[in-house]
């Protein structure tokens, strides 16, 4: 891959070109989708466009000093890392990759959240520093299960190179990894049974409280870039492999949007847990197929 | 610009010591029954993310700082509108000696929205044409609070 490659990754397909509708297309489903299990219409299609375009349009609250300027860079340094992650994703199967760049990715779709972590925090709103401290112990719970999964499947398969975790044909085991992933991404996305971090009606916002304007649309924005990346993920693992690139990348587009429609619906027909509960529920219910995934995984290992 | 201000209001809702009745009738306006999301509207919680403030209530006077810091937390371009008979008028508590109202003594309103309590309908009415206002002040720009005359919803257009 040469830097023309790489940057065509990052600006065109998947990169921001790509990216940044679907980002706006995503959040676009998840409350249409919620709003036609309640009953609603729900928002037009153009909504979260609407809502972005808004937000650049309005004023900022002024911010002085270092303080001030951390406040301002840090939905800009989640923003830029959530591009990055979905620029990773091996779509295009001629585009190439590195190796280790699944480690790469999992620690880029991880600086956003802890982005929002020191956003709550710096912005010294009471309400902002709750929300940090809820999603710091969310992040502590829902990583070791995501982790140990995305081990296990690259332990399985005896690469960390994403592309071809991509085209190997998948095992019983990495199905087993990918339910695990897809039982953290309610949490890594703030959806509803774990949506402790930013829990309306309670905290008001949580973290993003203080944050106005171009800031939140930022944050938006970054939004929208994590459901691209952390469903691409699961697409680029689940995916069958294809010989044509472009019903690879049709595939790749489908099964992401699939992910979106199951994880509005289990949004909308759950209710908010209470934190203890959900610590309870990855740490005992769900670490079990965790560990259970790796063992068999390094035991297969020994054995082949 | 001002066709997305126009498409996408957010709310905050402020109770300024009202009966409850008005504050109701603004959530029944979000219910599946009129759904005021087709609009773009979304009810946030903190004043800096919201563009128009939902003020129910007669203005009670512990109220009036609360007001006015909101007021001033909620960025530019923004409107206000009064729901319910109590802000614009204070009602049947007019004599009362813990008000401190009606509204228009404190911060400037755009719409004002009678009734005890009003129509859901007439809520979601308000909303869309405090977001034209939301428009045409992002539109003049700059310091615009009067240059806009205050309206009220009278009758309900079905």
């Amino acid at each position: 891959m040469n830097i023309f490659t790489a940057l065509a990754r990052l600006l065109i397909f998947p990169g921001v070109l790509f990216a940044v509708p679907a980002a706006w297309f995503f959040l676009w489903v998840e409350r249409k989708a919620v709003a036609m299990m309640q009953g609603r219409i729900g928002p037009p299609f153009m909504q979260p466009f609407y809502d972005f375009i808004k937000l650049l349009g309005k004023g900022m609250p002024p911010r002085t000093g270092i303080a001030g300027t951390i406040m301002r860079a840090w939905p800009l340094i989640a923003v830029a890392s959530a591009v990055g992650a979905v620029g990773l994703l091996p779509v295009l199967p001629a585009s190439g990759g590195f190796e280790g760049d699944l480690i790469l990715l999992l620690a880029l779709l991880e600086v956003p959240s802890i982005c929002i972590i020191a956003a709550g925090f710096s912005s010294r709103s009471l309400f902002g520093e709750i929300g940090s401290a809820r999603e710091a112990v969310l992040s502590v719970s829902y990583n070791l299960v995501f982790l140990l999964a995305i081990i296990s499947v690259a332990a399985a398969q005896h690469t960390f190179r994403l592309e071809a975790l991509a085209q190997l044909p998948a095992s019983p085991l990495r199905w087993l990894g990918v339910i695990a992933i897809l039982v953290c991404l309610p949490a890594k996305l703030h959806l509803n049974p774990f949506s402790l971090p930013n829990a309306e009606q309670e905290i008001y916002s949580g973290p993003i409280t203080e944050y106005a304007g171009p800031e939140l649309a930022m944050w938006e924005l970054s939004h929208g870039l994590e459901w691209v990346a952390a469903t691409g993920l699961v697409a680029t693992l689940a995916a069958p492999h294809v010989t044509l690139w472009w019903l690879g990348a049709i595939a790749f587009i489908a099964i992401s949007f699939g992910i979106v429609l199951l994880l509005s619906v289990v949004a909308a027909s759950t209710a908010r847990l209470a934190i203890d509960t959900t610590v309870r529920f990855y740490w005992q219910c769900t670490l079990i197929f965790a560990v259970l995934a790796i063992s068999s995984a390094l035991l297969l290992r020994f054995k082949a | 610009m001002c066709y997305c201000r126009r498409r996408s209001p957010w709310l905050f809702h402020m109770n300024s010591g009202s009966c409850n009745g008005c504050d109701i009738e603004i959530i029944a306006s979000l219910s599946p029954r009129y759904d005021a999301e087709q609009l773009g509207v979304r009810l946030e919680g903190s004043p800096r993310h919201a563009d128009i403030i939902v003020i129910t209530g007669p203005v009670t006077r512990n109220a009036v700082g609360a007001i006015k810091t909101v007021y001033d937390q909620v960025l530019g371009p923004k409107a206000v509108v009064a729901i319910g008979s109590c802000p614009a008028t204070t009602n049947v508590f007019i004599d009362s000696r813990t008000l401190d109202g009606p509204l228009q003594k404190h911060i400037p309103v755009d719409i004002f929205v009678p009734g005890c309590p009003p129509r859901p309908d007439a809520i979601v009415q308000g909303v869309a044409k405090a977001a034209e206002i939301l428009a045409e002040k992002g539109r003049i720009g700059g310091s615009v609070d009067g240059a806009i005359k205050p309206q009220a919803i009278i009758e309900v257009q079905p």
